[in-house]
């Protein structure tokens, strides 16, 4: 066990990536896999303070978020499926129907 | 000793593949660095003695959240995307949004040192040795505990998956 210090930095580091991932990037497949990198980010500080105390429910609450993760990507690559069935593309700025 | 050597093996992999992933063309070369860093976050988990999330992330995440992943990347043309350009033009948003969220992790931590016992370098966790075997401890408390977050995490599933389905069909 390292001090909790270096998994807090990893844990920032990687949630940094994710969010510059998603402000950045057109492609909203690439944008959804970002966000999966953020709640792979907050993992690892529940992960980390649960070896700390000793207490399982940290690893519990990751759990969760791990199905959480999964249901999210489920839903969110069907709504890509059927908007490129519509619209032929998967460019975040090109959705762009409710623009006034 | 070992133990810094394993963190900082698999740190540095997640981070730099996590770099690599944001910043590919191809969507495709994406999701092989967002699995290598998922398999690179699984490592810290078993450093850190949490062999159940470790088994789940590694069948959750890459083989079953990935695979999803691939597969959509495949049925959705992308050849026709890849000659766009692939990043849109809020460098400067991101630029200040990440140093704000750096900025505020880093006072955060900073400021975290001077708390007594509990602070930056909290350096007594228990022993590796004197550890409850991880799995059966997790089970013991999720189905005590947090049975009914559970139920509830089942029942979003079934949404999420009835959902994609309905989404995802051809119109008649």
């Amino acid at each position: 066990m390292m001090p909790i210090g270096y998994y807090l930095f990893l844990s920032m580091a990687l949630f940094l990536i994710g969010a510059i991932g998603v402000i950045t990037r057109r492609n909203v497949i690439v944008v959804l896999m970002s966000i999966e990198l953020i709640l792979n980010a907050v993992n690892i500080n529940l992960v980390a303070f649960s070896r700390i105390f000793g207490d399982v429910a940290g690893q519990v609450f990751a759990l969760f978020i791990i199905a959480d993760a999964a249901a999210e990507a489920v839903v969110g690559l069907g709504i890509i499926i059927s908007f490129f069935r519509n619209r032929e593309t998967v460019l975040e700025d090109e959705m762009d129907l409710l623009k006034w | 000793m070992l133990d810094k050597v394993f963190f900082f093996f698999f740190a540095g992999v997640a981070i730099l593949s996590a770099g690599l992933m944001v910043t590919r063309r191809n969507a495709i070369h994406s999701a092989v660095f967002l699995i290598t860093t998922l398999m690179a976050t699984a490592g810290i988990f078993l450093q850190l003695r949490a062999e159940f999330i470790f088994i789940a992330q590694i069948i959750l995440y890459v083989g079953g959240i990935m695979v999803l992943f691939v597969f959509v990347i495949m049925l959705v043309r992308l050849d026709v995307a890849l000659h766009q350009i692939q990043f849109s033009r809020q460098k400067w948003v991101a630029l200040f949004v990440t140093l704000a969220l750096a900025l505020e992790v880093g006072v955060m931590l900073w400021s975290s040192r001077k708390v007594p016992g509990q602070g930056f370098l909290l350096p007594n966790a228990m022993p590796a040795a004197k550890l409850p075997a991880n799995t059966e401890a997790l089970a013991g408390r999720l189905f005590d505990a947090y049975l009914l977050p559970f139920e509830i995490a089942s029942v979003l599933l079934l949404v999420a998956m009835v959902g994609a389905v309905v989404m995802a069909k051809k119109r008649t």
